[in-house]
């Protein structure tokens, strides 16, 4: 936290190559404005398909702004805005023609504080699956169970389905959002800091499930704990004060950064 | 050691000013229930709930006024809440952030708390005027009135209090917005909205100013609405101006179970909100 005295980096440096990669979302020089405050500034960087890339930095970095606008979240509130490019599979996702909720359904979120809906464990899956597909019964509770196993939640609430889901502990309410969101089928899976608010146990289980995701899934993942992005990250990517200043292979990023700003931070230095 | 003294002493004035403002207000509580239940209680029998209200110095009940009032109530509640419920959801669903959401809850607090017989005016002179009689449907439609606002406001905040992260969770599955009000936001807000409509018809039961003016009263059994129509309230009223005793009892046991109807459905409406607050 202390004053920072670094010389201005070139932002638009250029990206490091990724081979045989190909990028499932394209961010490019991205602003994010709430109001008149800019939060982000010109942001360039990639989703690889099939990658979990993470976003550290410190506080009000605008990591969690970055992810809030691959499903356009912050269209829910006033005067906020982005500019720029985002596309996902070469569509742009800011277009005011883009339907959002076809856009949600395909790029789905997990959050900081676990947040079931007030139903049944079985409803809160079910609800997610009904709204898309018109399926007979028995196809629901199968694609239930599927959620629930890939969430590695299934043995944990099998004699249980009708209960509320509120009723589970916050590691198993976080998992029953996690095979709710894997439950409609998206194709890019948001978390913002899923495990801030949970024990080391559950912390585990969730990283573990993400590094299984990946077969399917495009993943972005914002942490403040950098072990953890480094355990399940192929890429990071680090953001200081809304500006995009370093992206790469996580092992790069680890051990040798570029920037003195990146390693600062990730010795602890600051932030 | 002085000043630690004195601050200990105001303590005490204030801690004893707080309990005996609370005695006082209780007192006259107690003493009005005591005198209510005294009164009320020895003329409660079969008679008042089978007998229409009779002429002064002959046996009757209350039949006509509690079956007047139940009508009135469930088409007043009928009418008020889904439009206390749709406004209500537009300003905090919809509208959260519009100017027209500051204006319409500034007005809405205005009839939160303007008093009831001008609302009776306004449908005298909107209804009853026209029609050229008085009738149950105005009475009803001025009771509908108190409660729109009650229901607007216990809305409002009831769908308020859910968190926007339970909204982002339902949007980030793809979910429309008139979904996520109709199966979550309502579903966790539902059992102060509840609170709000059982709160709606507490009021509206012990009202007696609007329907003076609207439903006015009826001596004889008549459902009719088009016609005037008996109801407790104002009854009461009536019974107990009266010089006739069996008319002053008779409006004490009306008293009696308007009093208890609405302690009922407090107990109901206060069950519901602490099971939501578990």
């Amino acid at each position: 936290m202390s004053a920072v005295e670094y010389a201005t980096p070139s932002v638009t440096r250029p990206l490091p190559a990724a081979e045989g990669l190909s990028e499932k979302v394209s961010i490019r020089d991205l602003d994010f404005f709430y109001g008149d405050n800019r939060a982000l500034k010109g942001i360039t960087v990639p989703l690889y398909r099939g990658r979990v890339t993470a976003f550290i930095g410190p506080s009000g970095c605008g990591k969690s702004t970055l992810l809030r606008i691959l499903n356009r979240m912050y269209d829910l509130y006033p005067n906020q805005r982005a500019s720029g490019h985002v596309t996902i599979d070469g569509d742009d996702i800011l277009s005011p023609a883009q339907d959002l909720n076809l856009l949600r359904a395909k790029v789905g979120m997990v959050f900081q504080k676990p947040t079931p809906f007030p139903m049944t464990i079985y409803e809160n899956i079910a609800f997610g699956i009904r709204l898309y597909d018109k399926l007979p019964k028995s196809e629901v509770d199968d694609r239930v169970r599927d959620a629930l196993v890939r969430a590695a939640l299934w043995d944990e609430v099998k004699n249980k389905l009708g209960a509320s889901g509120l009723s589970l502990s916050g590691g198993q309410q976080q998992r029953l959002c996690i095979a709710r969101t894997v439950a409609v089928k998206p194709e890019v899976i948001l978390f913002d800091e899923p495990c801030s608010a949970l024990d080391p146990i559950s912390t585990a289980k969730i990283e573990e499930l993400i590094s299984e995701l990946t077969d399917d899934y495009t993943i972005a993942i914002v942490t403040h704990n950098m072990q953890q992005a480094a355990r399940v990250s192929d890429f990071t990517a680090f953001m200081y004060l809304g500006e995009l200043v370093e992206f790469g292979d996580t092992s790069k990023i680890f051990t040798a950064p570029d920037d003195r700003r990146t390693q600062d931070y990730i010795t602890g230095r600051f932030g | 050691m002085a000043l630690y003294e004195s601050r200990r002493r105001r303590s005490r004035i204030a801690e004893g000013l707080a309990v005996a403002a609370t005695a006082f207000g209780l007192a006259w509580l107690v003493l009005i229930l005591g005198v209510l239940l005294w009164e009320g209680f020895s003329g409660l029998s079969l008679a008042v709930f089978t007998q229409m209200t009779p002429p002064p110095g002959s046996a009757g009940g209350l039949l006509n006024p509690i079956a007047g009032s139940l009508v009135m109530t469930v088409i007043a509640v009928a009418i008020g809440t889904p439009l206390g419920i749709l406004a209500g959801t537009y300003m905090a669903e919809y509208g959260r952030y519009d100017r027209l959401t500051t204006v319409v809850r500034f007005i809405n607090d205005i009839l939160l708390s303007a008093p009831s017989i001008v609302i009776g005016l306004f449908i005298y002179e909107v209804m009853v005027a026209q029609m050229g009689h008085f009738s149950g449907w105005a009475g009803a439609v001025s009771l509908a009135v108190i409660v729109v606002p009650v229901v607007v406001r216990t809305t409002e905040d009831m769908l308020i209090l859910v968190p926007d992260t339970l909204r982002e969770a339902a949007a980030s599955i793809g979910l429309p917005r008139s979904l996520m009000i109709r199966k979550v936001a309502y579903r966790a807000a539902r059992a102060g909205m509840v609170t709000g409509v059982l709160l709606a018809v507490a009021r509206i039961s012990g009202e007696t100013a609007p329907l003076l003016f609207t439903s006015l009263n009826n001596q004889f059994w008549s459902l009719d609405l088009n016609a005037p129509v008996a109801s407790l309230p104002v009854v009461i009223f009536q019974f107990a101006l009266s010089p006739y005793h069996d008319w002053q009892k008779l409006a004490w046991t009306g008293a009696l179970i308007i009093t208890f109807a609405v302690l009922a459905l407090s107990i109901v409406a206060r069950t519901l909100a602490a099971r939501k607050s578990s």
